[in-house]
């Protein structure tokens, strides 16, 4: 069993900084599986770090080749077609960072991380951010910012949606929210700590960690 | 190729022999168990660098240095040797001819023997037992444990090399640090199957061959086997490559005419054919071809592939070929599917490369790169 999770702040070089914030909520030991992992820098963290069996999935395969060749646990794969093949309670923590947005099924996917772990650490961009809903109003066409910077027709971020459309699909299918963080797009923690409803408009990304329902 | 051509040279291979012999899974038993090998780099004291290579149908245990036969270099010189991926000054390679084959290990060329292990004072030809992939895996065991290796820091192969890797990895799980199937599936898909009855329907059709007793007049079947390895190479190679390779060039013509050999593909295969039948046996070629065809690693497990593999600890890593469809990556993808849902830790690429199946052969950078990194961690993980 894995260990309570520590209050200990790992600073990992050269590691996105959300995925930093992500590896902190994992404990040491844990079973982790990590889709949509790039080049496998969180997979290669809590490996040497929190001496984690952590492997991964990714869908470029450049990326996947690159992890392999560091002798990380990396398939290719996409959590669409992909995760119905892992076991019931196979991992302690399923991750989806940055990616929800662009799957075809975001709910079945929750669905399928919720099955394969017990806990889900998701993050993703907010839509509800001021300056989308802003330029939104303002110019009647869709956000060009530094996280939504590609035209709606060409755009891998088929699923947008806000922090309180998250909330509202996780009470739907009875998902614990056991955490939950807005931060800026740099990674570092936005300071609406209590107020969903003030993260939704401040929060550029979100990031949860869930509890299978029951 | 009218000509009689002698049989293949006799030459000494390195090899053990086990006089108590290997129970088949046909039920008979062979008596002595001969099985030869090569190794290369050196075995260190604590007996945890080992790297068992398997080689694919047609291979041998040449690995990484010229051919006795042939002469030309070993069939994976390209990764193997100081500082490559396969890193001699690393790790102690085991290769063994595959039980069956024609370079030494007890094989259809090799002379019969009864009961009791006495010989008879002929080759078994046809009469040799029907040997499956885990017979070969056994045969493999038993050099394994003459060694006295306990675990593979990994079991390597491509093709029919893979389905020894992952026959390995089910049946001696605990004997498996490692295991890096290349290019291969966990079964014979029907197709494949056809392709190999068309290769020893040539071999059965060549007046040579006389039911399997060539060796009675010191003739083979050069025709038929001839004719085999060229659908077989086929079948190795992509629409691409033979394009890349050849287009629809003429050899020594301008124009076309309806004289022999004028597409410049014709007079590769033909010389593929030629060159192959003065180094294999065309009986050693129906028995392994009929191994792998009977290969099903789902079927050994009441057709449940994921529990050939459950609670395994064995590490893996899997690669196909874009280009390969003889063995596409749909199939390799199957397998890391059935692992993933056994539990087991699974690397895999698909390697982009318009080389078809014999792309784990050549030259591929990303795919050496991938598998000399999962290697390097495998090492790391056991202390090597």
């Amino acid at each position: 069993m894995p260990e309570a999770p520590a209050d200990i702040r790992y600073v990992a070089k050269n590691m996105r900084l959300d995925l930093r914030l992500i590896a902190e909520m994992i404990p040491h030991g844990a079973k982790v599986l990590d889709i949509g992992c790039g080049d496998g820098a969180l997979i290669e963290h809590l490996t040497r770090e929190k001496q984690a069996d952590a492997r991964g999935i990714e869908i470029d395969m450049a990326e996947v080749t690159k992890a392999v060749s560091s002798g990380l646990a990396v398939i290719h794969g996409d959590a669409d077609n992909d995760l119905a093949f892992y076991p019931d309670g196979g991992f302690d923590y399923v991750v989806l960072s940055r990616t929800l947005q662009a799957v075809e099924r975001p709910r079945e996917v929750l669905r399928q991380m919720l099955r394969i772990g017990r806990h889900a650490i998701v993050s993703f961009p907010n839509f509800g951010h001021w300056q989308l809903r802003w330029r939104l109003l303002v110019n009647g066409r869709m956000p060009d910012t530094e996280t939504w910077n590609r035209p709606w027709y060409e755009t891998p971020n088929i699923h947008p949606c806000t922090i309180l459309d998250f909330t509202a699909l996780c009470a739907m299918e009875g998902y614990g929210v056991e955490r939950w963080l807005a931060v800026d797009e740099r990674g570092l923690k936005a300071p609406w700590k209590r107020s969903l409803r003030l993260a939704n408009l401040f929060g550029e990304q979100a990031l949860f960690l869930l509890r299978r329902a029951g | 190729m009218s000509q009689a051509i002698a049989p293949l040279p006799e030459v000494e291979h390195q090899h053990a022999v086990f006089a108590d012999g290997l129970p088949l899974d046909c039920g008979a038993v062979i008596v002595p168990l001969t099985v030869a090998y090569r190794t290369y780099g050196t075995l260190n004291a604590a007996k945890t660098n080992a790297v068992l290579v398997c080689h694919a149908l047609t291979g041998d245990q040449y690995l990484a240095e010229p051919h006795p036969v042939t002469g030309k270099p070993g069939w994976w010189e390209s990764i193997v040797g100081p500082g490559k991926p396969l890193d001699t000054d690393r790790y102690f390679l085991v290769c063994v001819n595959v039980l069956g084959g024609c370079m030494g290990s007890s094989g259809p060329r090799s002379e019969m023997t009864d009961a009791e292990g006495r010989g008879l004072g002929r080759p078994w030809g046809t009469d040799f037992p029907q040997v499956t992939i885990r017979d070969m895996v056994r045969a493999q065991k038993r050099l394994m444990d003459h060694m006295g290796i306990a675990r593979w820091l990994a079991v390597i192969g491509g093709s029919m090399g893979g389905m020894q890797v992952l026959e390995w990895a089910a049946t001696y799980p605990d004997a498996v640090l490692a295991a890096a199937p290349i290019a291969c599936a966990a079964h014979h898909s029907a197709q494949n199957i056809a392709f190999h009855e068309v290769g020893r329907q040539a071999i059965h059709g060549d007046p040579d061959w006389k039911g399997g007793r060539y060796w009675e007049d010191g003739r083979i079947p050069a025709r038929g086997l001839a004719v085999a390895r060229m659908v077989a190479h086929i079948t190795y190679l992509s629409e691409q490559a033979l394009t890349r390779k050849f287009g629809r060039r003429l050899r020594g013509a301008s124009a076309l005419t309806f004289l022999e050999d004028v597409f410049e593909v014709e007079s590769y295969l033909r010389h593929q054919g030629s060159t192959f039948v003065r180094r294999f046996d065309a009986n050693s070629y129906l028995t392994i071809t009929r191994a792998m065809d009977f290969f099903d690693l789902a079927s050994e497990h009441e057709g449940d592939l994921s529990a050939a593999f459950r609670g395994t600890a064995t590490r893996f890593f899997l690669a196909s070929f874009s280009s390969d469809w003889l063995f596409p990556t749909s199939e390799s993808r199957n397998v890391v599917r059935a692992l993933n849902m056994a539990g087991a830790s699974v690397s895999f690429v698909e390697i982009a490369s318009d080389k078809g199946h014999d792309a784990f052969l050549l030259e591929e950078p990303e795919f050496h790169a991938a598998l000399g990194g999962f290697l390097r961690g495998a090492a790391e993980k056991a202390g090597v």
